[in-house]
């Protein structure tokens, strides 16, 4: 310990021993900020055991409550009657229900809560580990923990610790796919305030669970949520037999986040995506991607190139409607001008392609049916007469060598010479 | 040293020879097969594109949207040898009036006697009676013969009707385009299935001729390989006194080694190539 440092120990010890006297001198008047700092103060001040008591003044100096002309004891009520110094260690928890009631019982439904009072979780996140203690700020300030842009990074303090993970049996993963996908890229690198954080999809105090019908990632609410920014295509979707079928009730029914996933979202022009949403497609859709599959459009994307038509360029992305329908992309009514948005000069008789050929289908397909029966019986009549000629002939010379035989006749060197 | 045993060898430079291919004949063929080749490898991924070289091989031409384009390079250079082809025939009959191309020895044309010989060869294969004495253009090869010319025809249809589906579809139905996609891969399965093994081995690898048969690069044979492979034609010639029209000298010395080394490279392509589509089919 520095000279300087030991110095002011001593100071801060003085400070309290002789403090007492001077309180009650002034009876039950509570102790203004400035009397606490004057041991909390110091950064090296430290509880019996061991633990740093230590508050940064100009940390609170800087905090919404300090700034709105609140003091320590307003916060430690328990402190506001004390007489004597030091006080004693332990202290009542705060309870910031006091002033933040609606906040606090929006809390008290929300995950963190229910697992701190019913799974006996310790590591679930409370007040303070979002806001900070001392030095909360108002999340208006970018430099406070739950500013729009900072957000992810709290609770990334939790969702991304390995440790805290464990312990409260958690998904670790999310925040990292987040701050990699287009709403977490946006936020960091854009700096834009009107992309969504956490909190825009989770809520912030009653978070729940997103098997709990009142969250607002449940199933059938992502729609609403992910409308409340992504309107338009919220009402594309939600007209589509996508959304049609949701709302039915169909538990197959893909939401938003069955194709665009839930954290790691990125930018539908992006390869990657445009291949992994075919299989996302084809996970229900398994007939119609094998159809594919066997067209130039399937095989290009198969091959990992995606210059071609996926699912999405001719049946629409959101507003998906059966083809029967005069409004679906794939209408009778519309195909040519669906198909005419990569093959200009598509015409009527062009459309009749179909991009779902099945050569196994004689009623869908019958040209097909009978073009493929006829290539394959003669690429099986072709390679069966020159392998079993190729075969005998390779049998036959292989005992002449080089030179090959003499021209007959008479074949003498076959007679079992 | 190394000179002289090479011309000591009893290959190309043994005895007298004869022209079987003349130098256009050869580079047609050079053309056919170096655009044969790009075809196949730059459009076996599409074919295959669920095979696990595929993506692999996609890439290695640069991703798929160039192998595309390669492929249309490759289809041009192989329909330009092939319009060529056809227009040195029309000229041979119309204007050269070599009518022999028609019908005889001389021509291409299936004639009764390629049954004959294909049933002889077969029974010699079994020991069931002598080696056939073949002419100028033996069965087998005038199967390789019209197989190219069926396949240009279909393949070369097929992909041009692929290449340009917006202007075909104007006379034909969309649904065709579905068939000509089915056998645009599927013959040309066939032509790269049939050249790398049947052809190769009839040709090339079979013990008579292995490693290879230079003739399609040299244009030459010899006196010796007229008489054991092509006797009736060498007594035709012999009986009408023109063999000598025939003879030709020994051609440039590096030819042969040229021939070698392209038969070579395009013989371990096409076999690396039938692996692939062996590996695809089965795994």
């Amino acid at each position: 310990m520095s000279l300087t440092r030991l110095f002011l120990a001593s100071l801060a010890a003085a400070c309290c021993l002789a403090a007492p006297p001077a309180l009650a001198q002034q009876g039950a008047k509570p102790p203004t900020t400035d009397d606490c700092l004057a041991c909390h103060g110091d950064p090296s001040a430290t509880g019996a055991n061991n633990r740093s008591v230590a508050v940064k003044p100009e940390a609170f100096a800087a905090s919404i409550h300090s700034q709105s002309g609140l003091s320590c004891v307003d916060c430690h009520r328990d402190l506001a009657t004390m007489t004597e110094l030091p006080h004693p260690e332990k202290l009542q928890p705060v309870n910031c229900a006091t002033c933040h009631e609606a906040a606090v019982q929006q809390y008290d439904q929300g995950v963190h809560a229910v697992a701190r009072r019913t799974g006996g979780n310790t590591v679930a996140a409370s007040c303070k580990d979002c806001h900070g203690v001392h030095d909360i700020r108002p999340s208006s300030d970018p430099e406070s923990a739950t500013h729009h842009l900072t957000l992810a990074g709290t609770c990334g303090k939790c969702h991304q610790n390995d440790e805290v993970v464990k312990r409260g049996r958690i998904a670790g993963s999310d925040v990292s796919r987040f701050q990699d996908s287009i709403h977490g890229q946006a936020l960091s690198r854009s700096g834009l305030v009107s992309a969504p954080n956490c909190a825009d999809c989770h809520g912030f105090h009653d978070i729940k669970r997103k098997t709990d019908p009142s969250s607002r990632v449940f199933r059938t609410t992502v729609p609403e949520t992910c409308g409340s920014c992504h309107e338009g295509i919220e009402l594309r979707y939600a007209a589509g037999v996508h959304g049609t079928a949701l709302r039915k009730g169909n538990p197959l029914a893909p939401n938003c986040v069955a194709c665009h996933t839930a954290h790691g979202i990125v930018r539908t022009e992006s390869e990657s995506w445009s291949l992994q949403v075919l299989k996302e497609c084809g996970s229900c859709h398994a007939e119609s991607v094998r159809t594919y599959r066997d067209t130039f459009h399937g095989q290009v994307t198969q091959l990992g190139f995606v210059r071609v038509a996926t699912c999405s360029s001719c049946h629409a992305a959101h507003d998906i409607f059966p083809k029967e329908d005069p409004r679906s992309t794939v209408s009778d009514a519309r195909r040519v001008q669906t198909c005419g948005t990569c093959h200009s000069g598509a015409s009527a008789s062009f459309v009749k392609y179909d991009p779902h050929a099945d050569r196994d289908n004689p009623e869908r397909n019958p040209l097909l049916f009978y073009a493929a029966k006829f290539m394959h019986a003669l690429l099986i009549g072709v390679f069966l007469f020159f392998g079993i000629h190729t075969t005998l002939w390779l049998s036959r010379s292989a005992r002449f060598g080089r030179r090959g035989p003499r021209p007959g006749p008479p074949d003498d060197e076959g007679a079992e010479a | 040293m190394r000179t002289r045993a090479m011309e000591n060898r009893p290959t190309v430079h043994d005895g007298p020879q004869y022209l079987r291919f003349d130098t256009f004949n050869r580079l047609l063929h050079g053309l056919l097969m170096f655009s044969f080749l790009g075809l196949a490898f730059t459009g076996m991924p599409l074919l295959f594109s669920d095979a696990r070289w595929a993506p692999a091989l996609a890439a290695a031409f640069g991703g798929q949207h160039a192998a595309g384009r390669l492929h249309r390079v490759f289809a041009v250079l192989l329909i330009a040898c092939f319009v060529t082809h056809v227009m040195r025939l029309l000229h041979r009959l119309f204007v050269r009036k070599e009518l022999e191309i028609l019908w005889g020895p001389a021509s291409m044309t299936p004639q009764p006697r390629d049954v004959v010989e294909m049933i002889a060869h077969l029974r010699w294969f079994l020991r069931l009676g002598p080696r056939p004495r073949f002419e100028h253009f033996t069965y087998w090869e005038k199967f390789d013969y019209w197989a190219v010319f069926w396949g240009m025809g279909v393949i070369g249809g097929s992909g041009l009707m692929l290449w340009f589906p917006e202007f075909f579809a104007r006379v034909l139905p969309g649904s065709w385009f579905n068939v000509a996609l089915l056998v645009h891969g599927e013959e040309g399965l066939l032509a790269a299935g049939f050249i790398f093994t049947i052809h190769f081995f009839n040709s090339h690898l079979r013990p008579e001729k292995f490693p290879m048969d230079p003739v399609i690069f040299t244009g030459r044979i010899t006196e010796h390989e007229l008489i054991e492979e092509r006797p009736e034609e060498y007594d035709r010639l012999r009986a009408a006194r023109t063999l000598a029209d025939h003879q030709v000298g020994a051609g440039a010395h590096w030819v042969p080694t040229l021939a070698k080394a392209v038969a070579i490279v395009a013989v371990t392509l096409g076999l690396v190539m039938v692996v692939m589509i062996v590996s695809a089919v089965l795994f």
